[in-house]
């Protein structure tokens, strides 16, 4: 039973009001709000348990170990990771990126070498491979994309070669809500022995995602899109590969034997977690996980599959309106422009009317080039948002019509 | 008018609108009716590039050295804020510009444009703006 009264009590943010209206929240896609059960975990820690992890015989630092590693198997058994060992904590999706840049790059690439990418990624699953290519002489080579915002799979398998070294994908893009065929890209570069990052910071918080079922190589996601506190996310890998690969930090933890003329390196995930994690984030990330397991997957996706074809549906009905990202499978996000209002304007009269929405490049420039724009107005859903919410924004984009146009 | 005084007139016209929908509504018709930028003055070095939003400046020496100002965005709420710091600054000696204290836009409420991310915008304008005072106050 999906009860949309009782999901909203529980995030105390949507009990605000903006200039004296009430806050409607369609800005998911940049963060989410966080449920009182995620405030209460990362509260009681603070009040009642704080010590840091895995180093004190003390009593405290054991009780916070022991939370955080099993909010590392709630994590693994989340997107049914073969071992916890697979999960390695960051600060989001970015950290996680860069981290797998750099590790990988070290351990297996090669001037030549060739990254494989798509035009819809957002810059944390560009630049750090930027980075690399320019590190190692390496190529970035990039998937082309339709004007309807669906990936040309042609194009990317075309791609691919000998001299590939990892295919980097968003699952889902986080300007158009495009939903990319990973199992399929995954398949077939698996054929020909390449291994797949998923960048899953928009898929994560809406989908019921299976690594093992994927089989994907690497999975990065971030904890504050998903109903859990700042600083928190993660990298998952398979084992074999975070095995093989070089550390990223060095520091504490990490670390299996120091000495002067060698350093040996602690085991997995332990060897890519220099210094002190933030463990009560992730700790809060555990909580978010079970928050939204008690509601059930399937019940979000449902729900924020009507909101998306609702909001769709009521905003193409406005005059002159245009949806920037019309693929036929769409998640959780919905990008638009209204005749040649930039989305500044639009974003800054919604902003007075109570509507939060991002406004702008998303940080997804190559996209906005490639779609012949500077930026959209973005609306992205949750599981507390409500098709009423929605008529709001669709009210208020007719206000700013009417104003501007 | 001195600068203090447009400053006045400007935060006087303001004061008739409470709603921040009329403020916009104004900024909006302040925006549209600019002067149309000069082209050859559309080049990348007058960008003030923001997160958001583009934002041209070009300035002139006239014969009786004020400086004339010339600015356009590409969002129109934006436009209409850098056509209201043109009508205080523009066609005044470059001293009177990098000594201008721009208290009208706390009058008139534009301050909340001026946090941080949306510096680019205003903060970004007033800056150049007196760069390019400094700059003729220099050569003048």
């Amino acid at each position: 039973m999906f009860d949309i009264a009782n999901i909203r009590s529980q995030f105390p943010i949507l009990s605000e009001t903006v200039y004296g209206k009430p806050l409607v929240y369609l800005d998911n896609g940049a963060t989410t709000q966080k449920p009182q059960c995620v405030l209460d975990v990362v509260n009681d820690i603070y009040m009642h348990k704080n010590a840091n992890i895995h180093r004190g015989v003390h009593h405290l630092s054991n009780v916070c170990t022991d939370l955080f590693e099993q909010a590392r198997k709630t994590v693994a058994r989340h997107i049914n990771a073969l071992s916890d060992a697979e999960i390695i904590f960051t600060r989001g999706t970015t950290e996680a990126i860069n981290l797998l840049a750099f590790s990988f790059g070290e351990t297996y690439c090669r001037p030549d070498d060739e990254i494989v990418i798509t035009t819809m990624e957002h810059h944390a699953n560009i630049v750090p491979w930027q980075m690399l290519c320019e590190r190692k002489k390496m190529k970035l080579r990039v998937a082309k994309i339709s004007d309807k915002g669906e990936l040309d799979t042609d194009h990317l398998y075309s791609l691919l070669n000998e001299r590939t070294r990892l295919v980097c994908v968003a699952h889902v893009s986080n300007v158009m809500g495009t939903v990319n065929p990973v199992k399929q890209i995954i398949g077939k570069a698996h054929a020909m022995g390449i291994p797949v990052l998923v960048d899953a910071a928009q898929s994560m918080p809406h989908k019921n995602i299976d690594v093992q079922d994927l089989d994907c190589d690497f999975m990065a996601f971030s904890g504050h899109k998903m109903y859990a506190p700042n600083g928190s996310g993660a990298l998952y890998g398979k084992a074999k590969w975070l095995n093989e690969m070089v550390p990223y930090h060095g520091g504490g933890e990490m670390i299996e034997k120091v000495t002067f003329e060698k350093t040996t390196y602690n085991q997995l995930p332990f060897k890519f977690e220099a210094g002190t994690p933030d463990y009560i984030s992730a700790i809060g990330l555990g909580r978010a996980i079970e928050f939204m397991e008690e509601i059930g997957m399937d019940n979000i996706e449902r729900h924020e599959h009507e909101l998306v074809k609702y909001a769709i549906e009521r905003l193409g009905a406005i005059k002159d309106l245009r949806f920037i990202g019309e693929a036929a499978d769409h998640s959780s996000a919905v990008s638009f422009l209204v005749g040649n209002i930039h989305p500044y304007d639009t974003g800054m009269i919604l902003d007075k009317m109570g509507v939060a929405v991002r406004t702008g490049h998303h940080c997804a420039q190559p996209l906005m080039d490639r779609m012949g724009i500077t930026g959209t107005v973005r609306a992205s859903f949750a599981i507390y948002n409500t098709k009423e919410e929605i008529d709001k924004l669709v009210e208020a984009v007719e206000r700013v019509r009417m104003m501007m146009m | 008018m001195t600068i203090n005084e447009i400053q006045d007139e400007i935060a006087e016209e303001f004061s008739d609108y409470s709603d921040w929908m009329d403020k916009y509504s104004y900024l909006i018709e302040i925006g549209n009716d600019m002067p149309p930028y000069p082209e050859e003055h559309r080049v990348q070095q007058n960008v003030i590039e923001g997160c958001q939003s583009t934002v041209w400046i070009n300035a002139s020496l006239n014969d009786d050295k004020t400086l004339h100002f010339d600015a356009d965005a590409d969002a129109i709420i934006v436009k209409g804020i850098v056509g209201l710091l043109i009508r205080v600054l523009s066609e005044h000696t470059p001293d009177e510009i990098l000594n201008a204290d721009l208290y009208f836009i706390d009058k008139i409420g534009l301050k909340e444009n001026l946090t941080p991310t949306r510096s680019n915008g205003l903060l970004a304008m007033i800056k150049q703006m007196k760069l390019y005072a400094m700059a003729f106050s220099v050569k003048g």
